[in-house]
């Protein structure tokens, strides 16, 4: 990876109290094991002894422990949460391993090797050197279905999934369309049910042959499961009704941009409203080289300013 | 104002400072000392290292000092502590039947071997405020008054007593020298083992178990317990180091024990029999073991062949959700920013709606 301005060096008072990346070195092996056979069988939930992080359960805990386990001191770290870098739980676990880890972390997605995520896959592609970590609340995909932990996982052992495409098709005589906007089920390798974490369907089609690994971590729920690079995910559908993404009628007020998921920002209580990208470094990017929305410039540039401020204001903070 | 909604590394910064302002108070009063609340909240630390899994009173006392007296998270506290410490070995069970007893009642019995030691118990207390506590000069040092003869060495326990009439069922120790499950290092399995649930229940939150073993009372699971012992006293813990190769005593712990005794099992082979519930607990929280007997207890329903229809014997049920820094943190996790998802139900429900006045103005023609 190469490394430019953009790259933030670890804070200088990294912990010295805890191992390297918080978790010791036997858990990080173990949690090591699991990877290796969630990747052997793409798709399958793979029980790990989940260990106690000092973040609340819920908040990314599966994820930083995948992290935590593969990440080495030439790591690169990004970050994000709803695909922002700045929202504050993103933040709070960059710290972490900024602080942990002594690792340079990054808001650039071709610049990171590892990216740890919550609720996206980042607009811009992600390649074979990269590993994309992804917090999962809830990996069970049968779970709202089937409450009960022994009859899912004989659902998985037999490939029984008929409830799931009943309740898919219940949703068509319902509402005349699959009522599933996130964690839209998917099938991983022809084999396996999985639950793409809370992503919205519109990122599901880049599961799809992806070139980087994704890992899930789940922590709460002591699951991990992995989809190898190049893997085949397919959306579950009918021929009558095939998967569709989310299409937005108007584009990002901000950078333009026509093919992104968007954020609804309401700006009055009249009804006014835009919407912008929810991956923030895309949308900064595509505005640095000159991509313009139909905000008017001056109220861009307010807003850029108010953000661009906010974050020299961090930076300096942490160069002192 | 699109800023505001997108918070920063410094307002964390700055939530930190201000949480640690509103922990210390009103400056002019003198700060909270850990030695205070370990002697004078000794409750409070007992059920912070029972939930928290880790015996230590003053790093409970920190936590719960950390936490603004806020139990649950004071507990999170010190589990994340606990998950960064070595192990370097397992002990010798605790044996409670040695126990130097400060307190043991059984409400099967009358009278036993023993005898009824009440203890500090706050059981047959008048719940009237006590406004002598709130005097600024305090209390002072108030003296019980000390028992003409000491308390009996031997104090055998109940369910043992009953044991030698075979009215009760053996505890079945499974295998002492084999591994005990740790949910601390593996993931839950099921169908649950005892020694799984019983550390899952010992773990568990009070309230939860509270009201589970309240309603098995209620009729959701109905098993007639009655309180064979509760006992409350310190117990050697006991290690046997490789290089010696015999147990030495390395400290001892203060625990409360619950034993209940439960209605009759029995089958063409075996004459009937009552059946155990068990409650462990660090410390005293009589209230804890207790509920964690009786759902104990309701939990052995596939065991004992009894049907499965309640909460409190729904093992997925009871152990998944029993552990509040699970709860809290996932139940907390929604304030988190959701709207990626929140954005993907805006569309599905407008497009929902679309159609709805679609199908509606079509049959209105």
């Amino acid at each position: 990876m190469q490394k430019s301005e953009n790259q933030i060096p670890a804070a200088p008072e990294t912990d010295e109290g805890y191992n390297f990346a918080y978790l010791d070195e036997q858990t990080k092996r173990m949690i090591r094991r699991c990877i290796l056979k969630a990747v052997a069988v793409p798709g399958y939930q793979v029980p790990f002894g989940g260990r106690e992080m000092p973040l609340p359960y819920g908040w990314g805990t599966g994820g930083m422990q995948v992290t935590a386990s593969i990440i080495g001191l030439d790591d690169t770290l990004k970050v994000i949460d709803q695909g922002a870098d700045d929202t504050t739980n993103a933040v709070n676990i960059r710290r972490f391993f900024a602080r942990t880890a002594a690792v340079d972390t990054t808001e650039v997605t071709d610049e990171a090797s590892i990216v740890q995520t919550r609720h996206r896959v980042p607009e811009d592609p992600m390649t074979e050197d990269q590993i994309l970590v992804y917090q999962v609340p809830q990996p069970e995909p049968l779970r709202s279905l089937e409450p009960r932990e022994i009859e899912c996982r004989k659902m998985h052992a037999y490939k029984e999934y008929g409830l799931m495409q009943v309740s898919l098709y219940e949703d068509i005589a319902r509402f005349g369309e699959i009522a599933t906007s996130y964690s839209y089920p998917v099938m991983v390798n022809d084999r396996y049910l999985m639950s793409p974490t809370p992503i919205p369907k519109f990122d599901n089609p880049k599961m799809d042959g992806f070139p980087a690994l994704q890992l899930f971590g789940a922590g709460r729920e002591k699951r991990i499961y992995a989809i190898p690079p190049y893997t085949k995910v397919k959306s579950l559908d009918f021929d009558d009704h095939p998967f569709q993404i989310q299409q937005w009628e108007q584009n990002c007020a901000l950078c333009g941009a026509e093919e992104t998921f968007l954020d609804e920002v309401i700006l009055d209580d009249r009804g006014g409203k835009m919407y912008v990208c929810s991956d923030s470094h895309f949308c900064a990017r595509r505005r640095e080289e000159g991509h313009s929305g139909s905000l008017p410039d001056s109220a861009a540039a307010a807003y850029a300013a108010a953000v661009g401020a906010q974050e020299q204001a961090v930076r300096g903070e942490r160069e002192q | 104002m699109y800023v505001a909604v997108k918070g920063g590394e410094e307002a964390i910064l700055n939530a930190h400072k201000l949480i640690a302002e509103e922990r210390r108070g009103d400056t002019v009063l003198p700060e909270l000392s850990l030695d205070q609340i370990k002697e004078q909240m000794q409750l409070a630390v007992d059920r912070v290292m029972t939930e928290g899994s880790l015996y230590d009173r003053d790093l409970a006392a920190l936590a719960i000092k950390q936490a603004q007296g806020d139990l649950v998270e004071a507990i999170f506290l010190l589990r994340a502590y606990r998950t960064t410490l070595a192990r370097f070995g397992e002990t010798q069970p605790i044996d409670t039947a040695k126990m130097a007893v400060r307190r043991r009642i059984s409400a099967a019995y009358k009278d036993l071997p023993g005898g009824q030691v009440l203890g500090p118990s706050y059981d047959y207390t008048h719940r009237l405020l006590d406004f002598a506590l709130a005097a600024e000069e305090g209390v002072g040092a108030p003296q019980a008054t000390v028992a003409k003869e000491a308390v009996d060495e031997d104090m055998p326990r109940v369910t043992d007593i009953l044991n030698h009439e075979g009215l009760i069922e053996e505890e079945i120790a499974c295998d002492d020298d084999g591994p005990v499950a740790d949910l601390t290092r593996d993931p839950m399995e099921f169908p649950a083992d005892r020694d799984m649930r019983l550390q899952n229940l010992a773990r568990g939150d009070e309230g939860f178990l509270l009201a589970l073993g309240y309603s098995t009372q209620r009729g959701y699971g109905r098993n007639h317990p009655f309180a064979g012992e509760i006992r409350l006293g310190e117990v050697a813990v006991e290690f046997v180091p490789e290089e010696l190769g015999f147990a030495i005593e390395i400290g001892e712990v203060t625990v409360t024990e619950c034993q209940m005794i439960n209605q009759f099992a029995g089958s063409a082979e075996r004459p009937p029999q009552f059946t155990r519930g068990y409650g462990l607990a660090f410390g005293h929280c009589e209230r804890k073991t207790m509920a964690m007997a009786l759902v104990d207890r309701a939990l052995r329903a596939r065991e004992l062949d009894e049907s499965i229809e309640y909460p409190a014997q729904d093992e997925e049920f009871v152990l998944y959700h029993s552990d509040n820094v699970e709860a809290s943190g996932f139940v907390q996790h929604l304030k988190l920013p959701h709207y990626v998802d929140f954005q993907s139900e805006l569309q599905l429900i407008r497009s929902l709606r679309r159609r709805h006045d679609e199908d509606h103005l079509e049959a209105a023609e």
